[in-house]
């Protein structure tokens, strides 16, 4: 029987992380997919913590999750309500669309 | 937790409670008196916590279990960021009501975001950090998209969020590697387990995903790649907002991250300190020549000065510290000028925002173009104004740790620089003048722009107790 240890937590969770990391730069398509992967990329970190937490039998590290999921929130209502009053000046949301300023 | 306790914390505890209390009097005041009324307020909070940090006696305070700590060092960037959040609120006033945005949410929200960055500089541990740095951001976020309707301002915001809430990422992957590894995520305990030695890999990579994120905050090359539009898009006096506050505060937190906790592997961060700063001192000088808005150049301008600032990082010791906060101090005071200028530009009731719109500016508004000069002649770093002897402190710093190749590559790039600065100055006395800006100014702006002149160009005067207090200042950030 394989024994998951916390190289395991790890592993998914620097997987995870890739992935909501690429999901910013290589999506060409939604900004909505950006603000999914960004939220990824933070449950990917919250991983890392709980998994550290358990590891070390120290309680911060849980602590410092659940601050983490308070902040998402918070992050995610602000992302959206950018986004809306984007989609009212600009009637779009693609991502090539975002070409105003040239950068 | 006794009230003595969190007594270190008083200002950011006053500035919390009187910021929610802003909030109902904006919501509860008629609709028109609102926006000034809480404005009004806004200011008068801030100038409180200013008086409230002063009176601080001084020696170290640590509030909160140990996550906040109140130092020399903070109270002296405390200072420069109150002072950079109050300048732009009273240059604000009047550009928000032109542009029909008078919102009381606006003052509010700069409110946040000082107490915000006032958490950034306290903080002693990685929750307090991720915090108040969280807390700055969303409220930057949203006064960026601050102009509704605007597309230009809308997607300043969508830009600044999505990256922003990358860096934010990125810096939280390091966090919790850092806390993994090191078992703590205290700074002192984390200190202590970087100078025992024997690092393990997990820490290196923690503390570059962290360097990452801070770089993106303080607008380092490579990843700078936001600014340049967020500073176009914004709305004028939010622009002026980002350029100083949020920049000292982040520059802040990145020096007590760097010197405070992995100060034992100051071999290791050195040399990415080193890399980001003369990519940003190079990118600054070159990137900047072939803009045409005033406010993008603005934002080449600051990533070049960011270079210089972390030029003095990775000198590090108390010189680099010293020379940091030094340029920080006249950094801000010019930067803020040159925005008060650049609010004052405005032709039949609109804003204008081209650098050929200087043309003439000596013939048509002497004054303006007056400061104006001085402010890009100390951009430039030309003495014996303010920002000559930032420079000088940094490149002594980095000399005196001998990273001689840095300094030499930082002059260049401030000789390079120096091309885009004094090309407005040629616009501003040679060309032939263009229509007038509307006047008057206003008030507000007017007295900024008057106040910010005489302290970049007469700054050597107190050059001396400056470097006095800054120089206390990082004597008490190294002995943490």
């Amino acid at each position: 029987m394989l024994e998951i240890g916390l190289s395991h937590y790890l592993g998914v969770a620097a997987i995870l992380f890739t992935l909501g990391l690429f999901g910013i730069f290589l999506n060409r398509k939604n900004v909505i997919i950006i603000l999914m992967s960004i939220e990824l990329m933070l449950l990917a970190v919250n991983i890392n913590f709980v998994a550290f937490s358990s590891f070390l039998q120290d309680m911060v590290g849980q602590v410092f999750a659940m601050f983490v999921l308070t902040v998402a929130a918070a992050e995610a209502a602000i992302g959206l309500a950018i986004l809306v009053v984007y989609y009212r000046n600009r009637g779009s949301i693609a991502v090539e669309d975002i070409n105003m300023m040239k950068g | 937790m006794t009230l003595p306790a969190m007594l270190p914390a008083l200002p950011e505890i006053f500035l919390a409670v009187f910021g929610m209390a802003l909030m109902m009097l904006g919501v509860f005041s008629p609709e028109k008196r609102a926006f000034k009324t809480v404005c009004t307020f806004s200011i008068a909070a801030l100038l409180a916590t200013l008086v409230l940090v002063l009176a601080n006696p001084g020696g170290r305070g640590v509030a909160f279990n140990g996550l906040f700590i109140v130092d020399g060092f903070a109270l002296y960037m405390k200072v420069l960021v109150l002072i950079g959040s109050v300048v732009t609120l009273l240059m604000s006033e009047r550009f928000l009501r032109h542009e029909g945005m008078d919102r009381f949410e606006y003052p509010v929200l700069i409110v946040f975001a000082t107490l915000g960055m006032m958490m950034m500089l306290s903080a002693n541990d990685l929750i307090a950090l991720y915090l108040g740095l969280e807390l700055q951001s969303l409220s930057l976020y949203v006064v960026a998209a601050f102009q509704r309707d605007s597309l230009r301002s809308t997607e300043a915001g969508l830009k600044y969020f999505v990256l922003g809430a990358l860096s934010s990422g990125l810096l939280l992957y390091g966090c919790s590697m850092i806390y993994g590894y090191a078992g703590t995520t205290e700074f002192a305990s984390i200190a202590r387990v970087v100078s025992a030695g024997a690092l393990p890999a997990g820490l290196v990579i923690g503390l570059v995903f962290l360097i990452t994120g801070l770089a993106f905050k303080v607008s380092a090359v490579p990843f700078h790649m936001w600014t340049p539009d967020v500073y176009e898009g914004a709305p004028t006096p939010v622009t002026a907002f980002f350029s100083v506050a949020p920049k000292i505060a982040a520059i802040g937190l990145f020096l007590r991250v760097m010197v405070g906790p992995f100060d034992g592997m100051i071999a290791e961060w050195r040399q990415v300190i080193v890399f980001i700063s003369v990519l940003s001192m190079v990118l600054g000088a070159f990137a900047a020549i072939n803009q045409t808005n005033i406010k993008r150049l603005m934002a080449y301008s600051s990533i070049g000065h960011v270079g210089y600032a972390l030029m003095g990082l990775a000198a590090g010791g108390r010189s680099g510290v010293t020379a940091v906060l030094v340029y920080m101090t006249i950094y801000l005071f010019m930067n803020i000028g040159t925005f008060a200028c650049i609010l004052s530009m405005r032709r039949q009731g609109s804003m204008v925002e081209g650098i050929d719109d200087f043309a003439g500016l000596g013939k048509t508004n002497p004054k303006m173009a007056m400061a104006m000069l001085i402010f890009m002649f100390s951009l430039a770093g030309i003495p014996p104004l303010g920002g000559f002897f930032g420079k000088l402190y940094v490149f002594m710093a980095a000399i005196q740790a001998g990273l001689v190749t840095l300094a030499i590559i930082g002059v260049v790039a401030s000789v390079v620089g120096a091309f885009y600065y004094l090309r407005i100055v040629k616009l501003m006395y040679f060309d032939d003048a263009a229509e007038p800006f509307d006047t008057p100014i206003g008030k507000g702006v007017g007295a900024v722009l008057a106040v910010t002149a005489v302290i970049t160009l007469l700054f050597f005067v107190g050059l001396s107790p400056v470097v006095e207090v800054a120089d206390a200042a990082a004597a008490s950030l190294l002995q943490n």
